[in-house]
């Protein structure tokens, strides 16, 4: 089987810091990925040109077995992979009808198509077994975690195959987050492909199939979760070094 | 659906259903005084006379034109200060094109190629606005703040310091006709653009795009909107939108005037502000703007009608103004809590 995200070899350099180093990471469909790392060691940076925000020194990009050039966020998008970040994913102002179809909105001639967007923004939320009581309200006055559902409502609304999500529970309570746990596994279930980021091994450990950590721009290892203790996947981030025996691929 | 939602205290809900409709209950409270005052002291009707409401409407014209772009443009998390003087750049343009071309065409043909020129004018000026602010990273203050000047320069230069006179009978009319001898053309005009705006801003993706990139930029961005393009068209709306303004004073003083918009500039911020929009993006409704114009206008027509010397008017209005941010600030805090 074909991954459904396979980086390889990718480098970056920003002025005199070498951002990415010849990093290789992969993606099946229906699993989740753990990318941990301290902060600065390359994260973000490998996601954001996974999602079309940066682009690659070198490094080729394959999706579902082919070669994809990805030069901004909409070329992403189009492949359907789709990036829910921590914070800064919604229009505050507008409602959760309007945050899911932000830039794709539905219309009748030039006027938007209201009723057709919150039927399905409706729908959307049913599958994923969320309840928000009125779609018609500025996501302001929504909790942390059903801004996270509107957030992923959209990106499941729009057929993503791959979900990049930046410290999804980074901002949530305990019951909250295990509501979004569960998402994720509704969305596995589904065969969507998640990679989850993280600097905390906590938020993501639990939820990973497999685990890659990275460290001043390279990837240290990738390891499945089941064969590892929490100590050696925080030897890997701290030390920067794998035990040989563990590393897969 | 079956989640039980938290029944707000009666007060709150008070203060919130006055926040929501103050502006309203604000203009018709002030119809009434007026209305009273008028009455017991001349023993004549303030608002019960076509004369009177046709005043307060044409003075309603030109800074509720500035103030349905200024609208889109605050909404968006901007301001323009160049608005002012884009009236006049576009008066002034309207009125050479008219005089340089009255003896050749026809008055009509006249007007027209005026009307273009002054409209294409204005959206250069606009897109200079646009440009600057969305291309340079100019924060929007400083940026047509500049243009302020620029566009008030080149509105002089053009007139050559003075009034450009029309002779032109079509443009005349355009500025003091009316229709059926009771509603005036230029009343009818901004009629026309208040609902086109309105439709715009509340019903399509450019509206929702406005809200959108006021409310946080970067998801606008990350949702594939195309953030630079969308700021730079509401800096030439909101330009081409004062150039109607100028088109109209140009027919209604049959004359260019480079300060034909200069005084105008903070009763379209405030009608603006009074209408609901927040200075700080992602809020405002044209509705709103319209109100807050009105309650502006009604102030000034209703002072001078009750023989109030005119310095009242900007005593006056700049408390509503600081009363309607404080209206809202209560309100929102109501709601926040």
């Amino acid at each position: 089987m074909n991954p459904l995200i396979e980086m390889k070899n990718i480098s970056l350099r920003f002025g005199g810091n070498q951002a990415l180093s010849d990093v290789s990471i992969n993606l099946y469909p229906g699993e989740v990925v753990g990318l941990l790392g301290h902060n600065g060691a390359g994260k973000s940076t490998l996601i954001k040109v996974l999602s079309g925000a940066y682009k690659s020194d070198s490094g080729q990009i394959f999706v579902e077995g082919s070669e994809v050039k990805i030069n901004n966020p909409q070329d992403s998008q189009r492949h359907g992979i789709e990036t829910i970040y921590q914070s800064l994913a919604l229009a505050d102002n507008l409602d959760a009808v309007a945050n899911v179809f932000l830039g794709r909105e539905k219309i009748n001639g030039v006027v938007l198509d209201e009723d057709t967007m919150e039927i399905e923004a409706r729908k959307v939320l049913d599958r994923l077994r969320v309840k928000i009581p009125s779609l018609r309200v500025p996501v302001s006055n929504m909790s942390g975690g059903q801004r996270q559902t509107v957030a992923i409502a959209r990106a499941v609304y729009f057929k993503a195959k791959v979900l990049i999500m930046d410290e999804p529970t980074a901002a949530l309570g305990p019951e909250e987050t295990q509501k979004v746990g569960e998402l994720i596994k509704a969305l596995k279930a589904e065969g969507v492909g998640i990679f989850l980021i993280s600097h905390d091994l906590h938020d993501v450990a639990d939820l990973s199939d497999r685990l890659t950590v990275m460290k001043n721009g390279r990837v240290v290892g990738t390891v499945n979760t089941k064969d590892v203790s929490e100590d050696e996947v925080l030897g890997m981030i701290i030390a920067g070094t794998t035990p040989k025996h563990l590393a897969n691929k | 659906m079956n989640q039980t939602v938290k029944p707000a205290s009666s007060g709150s809900s008070i203060i919130k259903t006055v926040g929501a409709i103050w502006s309203w209950l604000f203009l018709a409270f002030l119809i009434v005084v007026f209305e009273i005052w008028a009455r017991l002291s001349f023993g004549q009707t303030f608002l019960f006379n076509l004369n009177s409401v046709q005043s307060i409407l044409m003075a309603t014209v030109q800074p509720l034109l500035l103030a349905l772009g200024l609208t889109f443009v605050i909404i968006a998390g901007g301001i323009d200060l160049s608005v002012g003087f884009t009236v006049g750049l576009a008066s002034v343009t309207a009125a050479q094109v008219m005089q340089s071309l009255n003896s050749s065409l026809p008055s009509g043909i006249g007007l027209a190629l005026g009307i273009i020129a002054a409209i294409l004018i204005a959206m250069i000026a606009g897109l200079v606005n646009g440009l600057l602010i969305a291309r340079l990273n100019i924060p929007p203050f400083i940026g047509t703040l500049g243009m302020y000047g620029i566009n008030r320069g080149v509105a002089f230069i053009l007139a050559k310091g003075t009034t450009v006179p029309v002779d032109n009978p079509v443009n005349s009319a355009l500025g003091n006709g009316s229709v059926l001898g009771i509603i005036p053309i230029p009343v009818l005009i901004t009629l026309i653009i208040v609902v086109i705006m309105h439709y715009v801003l509340s019903q399509t993706k450019f509206g929702q795009y406005t809200y959108a990139i006021g409310g946080n930029k970067q998801a606008a961005q990350r949702a594939g909107i195309n953030v630079e393009r969308h700021t730079i068209g509401l800096y030439v709306l909101t330009a081409a939108l004062a150039a109607v303004a100028g088109i109209i004073y140009t027919g209604r003083f049959t004359a260019g005037a480079a300060q034909a918009g200069e005084p105008t500039l903070l009763n379209a911020i405030a009608a603006v502000v009074i209408g609901g929009a927040s200075l700080f993006g992602g809020e405002g409704k044209v509705v709103g703007t319209v109100i807050g114009a009105l309650i502006i206008a009604v102030i000034e027509f209703g002072l001078v009608y009750i023989n109030v010397s005119p310095f009242y008017q900007f005593i006056a209005v700049g408390a509503v103004i600081i009363l309607s941010v404080l209206v809202d600030q209560s309100r929102r805090s109501v709601v926040g809590s």
